[in-house]
């Protein structure tokens, strides 16, 4: 049985995550000490809803991302899709990782295809237009054959949404995507994403050092402290959508919670 | 275009030192022939067919045993950089035989296959084995994690993940582990033909091993102006273009 290409391009309905009692540790590699990159962490993320983890390096967010992933397994507590926990990686989450994670041996479309060929019940000639259909959703449609060294740090991250909407998932875990860009790239992309958001919608979790941008994206903004990691923390930011990072609504919130999150730790450096 | 021309420049003014050396007479022409003898020795060899024969014979033995080194040493790094096992004793192993110059290997395979196209193989595939072996090896474990653990979240495990994440993320080194390998098999080959006197052809090692003995000294140094070239061109015109957009591509700039 085949999946009809319009029925692979409609957006699957956005999912509930839950993450209950996660810990997790590390033993690190030089002394064997131990690192509790996690303890007792409890969120709820409902449908649709786009939640942004803010905390200084190290209080376990990329580990967060990881377990919900299923790249990793947690020491103790459950992560719940749906009601159902999960068993290892899924294409009912797909992840935008911190660090550049495109192949540079496949070009944009290439990239783009790669989930798309492992999802059953799509004809190669399908596949192909599902890939067009997001590579045009990014803005891309002119690179379609570029090889990704071709690209600017804007256009990767771009293909990486590509990457990470083409198998149609229902949660989205994004890692600080942003981060390597410059201020103006990054507002575009602001923008954009906004944008992309409204027509798919997923339930999104969603990562960065920066509180502005926090507030920019998210429903809710919840602040993480480390040493062990753990919640401290939550706003829910009540701002009409389509926001604009430069507008002084937004500077009063991030403000509010960047002081927030100097009073939880007091070595605490992050960008307002 | 500059380079080009202080290269020709370079040479030709080597080539007119030795010239002028020569008509100097310090040194006996039996120890130092011309510039010009050497050059007629190539010529005359050439369209002979002695030289060509020569380039052929060496060049089929070193396809054949460079192919077979590749084959056995492409999946044994593999295997060395998945398993433990496998690094504890095929991976040593591989290192030792990669700190073993490959003239080593000759009394081994002569007393074992006697003066023989298998002795020659021999001696090729035991010299390039282990730096295939040990180069597959490092540039597996190398390999950023962040590829496999994305493959895995859109749905890639197990050979899959082999086939279309390992291997071609690993490429470069790969690459550069073949020019090596390819590197080692010319040495251990011509270091083969030298010692190994067959009949079964005469490849260039041989030109030169006879040119000794006759105290043809413009064949000793011709054949290794052609020993040079072949080896330069096979590393400009094939592995170094190929090596060179894999990085390029692969994003590590050189
Ligand atoms: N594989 C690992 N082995 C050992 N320690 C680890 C490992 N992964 C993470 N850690 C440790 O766990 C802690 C949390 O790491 P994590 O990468 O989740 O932080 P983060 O909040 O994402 O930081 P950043 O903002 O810098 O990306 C850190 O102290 C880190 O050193
Ligand atoms: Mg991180």
């Amino acid at each position: 049985m085949t999946t009809s290409l319009q029925e692979e391009l409609r957006n699957l309905p956005p999912q509930k995550l839950e993450v209950e009692g996660i810990s997790k540790t590390f033993r690190t590699k030089r002394n064997r000490s131990v690192v509790r990159a996690l303890e007792d962490v409890t969120v709820r993320v409902n449908e649709g809803e786009y939640v942004c983890l803010v905390g200084r390096s190290g209080c376990g967010k990329t580990t967060l991302l990881n377990l919900i992933a299923g790249l990793d397994r947690p020491d103790s507590g459950r992560i719940l899709v749906e009601g159902t926990p999960i068993k290892g990686p899924g294409r009912d989450r797909m992840v935008m990782f911190q660090e550049t994670a495109l192949f540079p041996w496949l070009d944009v479309t290439g990239n783009v295809l790669y989930g798309l060929k492992l999802k059953p019940n799509l004809t190669p000639k399908d596949r192909r237009e599902v890939a067009r259909f997001y590579i045009e959703m990014v803005g891309l449609d002119e690179f379609e054959h570029a090889s990704i060294h071709e690209l600017s740090g804007g256009m990767q991250q771009r293909v990486a949404l590509a990457r990470a909407l083409a198998p149609n998932p229902r949660i989205l875990l994004m890692d600080e995507p942003f981060g390597a860009l410059d201020a103006l790239t990054r507002e575009q992309l602001y923008g954009d994403i906004q944008e992309i958001w409204l027509k798919r919608r997923k339930t999104i979790v969603f990562v960065t050092h920066n509180v502005r941008e926090a507030v920019c994206l998210g429903d809710r903004v919840l602040l993480f402290a480390p040493n062990p990691g753990h919640l401290v923390g939550e706003f829910k930011i009540d701002l009409p959508r389509p926001r604009d990072i430069n507008s002084v609504e937004l500077a009063e919130y991030s403000s509010t919670i960047t002081r927030a999150l100097k009073g939880y730790d007091p070595k605490e450096e992050v960008a307002e | 275009m500059k380079r080009v021309v202080s290269s020709i420049v370079f040479f030709a003014s080597i080539v007119l030192v030795w010239y002028g050396l020569v008509r100097l007479g310090i040194w006996s022409s039996v120890l130092l022939p011309s510039p010009v003898s050497v050059g007629e020795y190539l010529y005359h060899e050439t369209i002979d067919g002695v030289l060509p024969g020569a380039m052929w014979v060496t060049f089929r033995r070193l396809m054949v045993g460079y192919f077979i080194g590749l084959a056995l040493g492409l999946p044994l790094g593999f295997l060395s950089a998945f398993f433990r096992v496998f690094q504890d004793t095929v991976g040593l192993i591989a290192l030792g035989f990669q700190t073993l110059p490959s003239v080593c290997w000759i009394p081994l395979a002569l007393l074992w296959f006697g003066q023989t196209e298998s002795a020659m193989l021999f001696v090729v595939i035991m010299g390039s084995l282990g730096s295939v072996i040990i180069a597959t090896e490092t540039g597996v474990k190398n390999l950023p994690p962040i590829y496999v653990r994305a493959a895995r979240t859109m749905g890639s495990k197990g050979i899959h993940t082999l086939l279309t994440v390992v291997l071609p993320a690993s490429l470069p080194y790969l690459v550069s582990g073949m020019k090596q390998g390819w590197a080692f098999a010319w040495r251990s080959l011509m270091a083969a033909e030298i010692y190994v006197t067959i009949l079964t052809g005469f490849g260039l090692g041989q030109l030169l091993h006879y040119g000794r003995e006759l105290h043809a000294m413009e064949q000793v140094i011709g054949v290794m102006l052609v020993i040079v070239l072949l080896g330069l061109l096979v590393d400009k015109v094939l592995f170094s273009p190929w090596e060179r957009s894999l990085h390029r591509r692969w994003g590590k700039a050189q």
